[in-house]
């Protein structure tokens, strides 16, 4: 039931959005998110936007769990 | 989005699942068994098992799924008080899929719906706004299920039945928060934990701070994660750092998505037409202010107190969800699992619900 989709927005409007998910658009509601803007990417829950997501710590951490799986921490292996 | 791609990659996930080994058997060498970590959410149950990160770890982390179904969670009386509700004329049930085939006592809603009841699927609760100002005439009762996910989105309806001054729109409200029944478990200690791999759409809400008094209270480690196979098998990696390292600890492990206070927006429409309440779980019983019922000022959209609803007392079945539900049995040790209780036929709420323990250990980590 908590399923959440990361969707792209790429038309804002007064109390909605119309997002990208998957290769679909559709307009979700942005109640939770108002300081949402264009290009954003946000995570969807039953037609709402409920958080955006941050793609800079997205990133940050794949690099973080790359090094540790590289060994490059030293310690671990 | 292409920066979570690489969450998936199965190169990477196959390198975390040997790093997580790696790590699981420093923890079985130390301590002589294996770590013992609960996930709280559905959709890592089944996650977990769907990816294969479960079978993959079964040898060296033992991962136990929690009570974090809301499907799952949902008593008996109260299905069968939905059921009830749906008999009369002149009303039309809304609901989330997930809920339709759950059986109750007697029949599901779908088998209800068959007879020609009219129980509608909906993607939102808000889709039941426009269901109940097209019928004018009926009364339209959204069973307001879920965890804090979910429940902002039923406050989110209630406001906006508030001002389109909707009178015929109300919620049967049966919703279930996650620190009171996590609280519940650990007072309870009928099973041993070294951790919680926290949930990463209810902490969406509620964020990261929610969950401190595991550590400081309990001395419990937790990590909240994500979906992914290389998001979940890094979260349980840094709960067993956390658990070598004898660090009692709350780590955010989803903080692209995740933020340390949780969606303020979403918290105060919450406290604004929602208190807390008892509630019953299903296997573990009534739990003090474990929900959310609507205040005072709004009991015109409460349909528990706009339709009174009587059920007798549940039907008893062999069905262990209770116990499955609190961690004390894998669905594979319950009587019925993959007999009398299959997905095509399901007699408890872990079958039924596509986060159910059951479903996904019937899905994809059954030995034929």
């Amino acid at each position: 039931m908590c399923v959440g989709v990361p969707s792209k927005v790429i038309k804002l409007e007064e109390d909605r959005a119309l997002v990208e998910v998957m290769g679909s658009k559709m307009y979700v509601g942005i109640l939770f998110v108002p300081e949402v803007k264009i290009n954003d990417y946000v995570l969807l829950h039953a037609g709402q936007a409920m958080t955006i997501i941050n793609e800079e710590y997205a990133r940050e951490s794949m690099e973080e769990w790359r090094k540790i799986i590289d060994g490059q921490h030293g310690t671990l292996f | 989005m292409d920066s979570m791609a690489p969450f998936s990659d199965p190169v990477l996930s196959k390198q975390s699942a040997e790093a997580v080994i790696h790590l699981a058997k420093q923890y079985i060498q130390l301590t002589g068994r294996k770590p013992v970590f609960m996930e709280v959410c559905g959709s890592h149950t089944m996650a977990l098992a769907k990816t294969g990160v479960k079978t993959r770890l079964k040898d060296y982390v033992r991962l136990i799924a929690g009570p974090g179904c809301p499907v799952c969670v949902t008593d008996q009386k109260t299905i069968d008080s939905m059921i009830s509700l749906s008999k009369e004329s002149g009303r039309i049930l809304c609901t989330f899929g997930d809920m339709m085939r759950v059986p109750g006592s007697k029949h599901s809603l779908l088998e209800a719906k068959t007879e020609g009841k009219d129980i509608r699927v909906v993607y939102s609760p808000l889709d039941s706004l426009q269901i109940a100002e097209e019928n004018p005439d009926k009364e339209v009762i959204f069973l307001g299920i879920g965890f804090e996910t979910t429940i902002p989105l039923l406050a989110a309806a209630i406001q906006e039945a508030e001002l389109r001054g909707l009178t015929n729109f109300s919620v049967w409200m049966t919703t279930k928060l996650v620190e009171p029944v996590l609280r519940a478990l650990l007072e309870a200690g009928e099973i041993h934990l070294d951790g919680f791999l926290l949930p990463g759409h209810v902490s969406v809400v509620l964020g990261k701070e929610s969950y401190s008094f595991l550590a400081e209270e309990y001395r419990m480690p937790g990590v909240i994660s994500g979906f992914e196979p290389v998001q979940l098998l890094s979260s349980i990696y840094k709960l067993l750092q956390l658990c070598l390292e004898n660090k009692s600890e709350i780590i955010n492990d989803y903080p692209y998505v995740v933020s340390e206070s949780g969606n303020a927006s979403a918290k105060s429409l919450m406290s604004k037409y929602l208190q807390p309440a008892n509630e019953v779980w299903r296997g573990i019983g009534a739990i003090p202010k474990s929900g959310l019922v609507l205040k005072e000022n709004y009991q015109t959209f409460d349909a528990k107190n706009k339709f009174k609803i009587h059920v007798d007392p549940p039907r008893k079945t062999k069905c262990r969800c209770g116990e499955v539900i609190r961690g004390l049995a894998v669905p594979e040790e319950c009587i019925l699992f993959n007999k009398a209780c299959t997905p095509a036929n399901p007699i408890g709420p872990c079958m039924v619900s596509s986060e159910g323990t059951c479903a996904a250990h019937y899905h994809y980590m059954r030995e034929e």
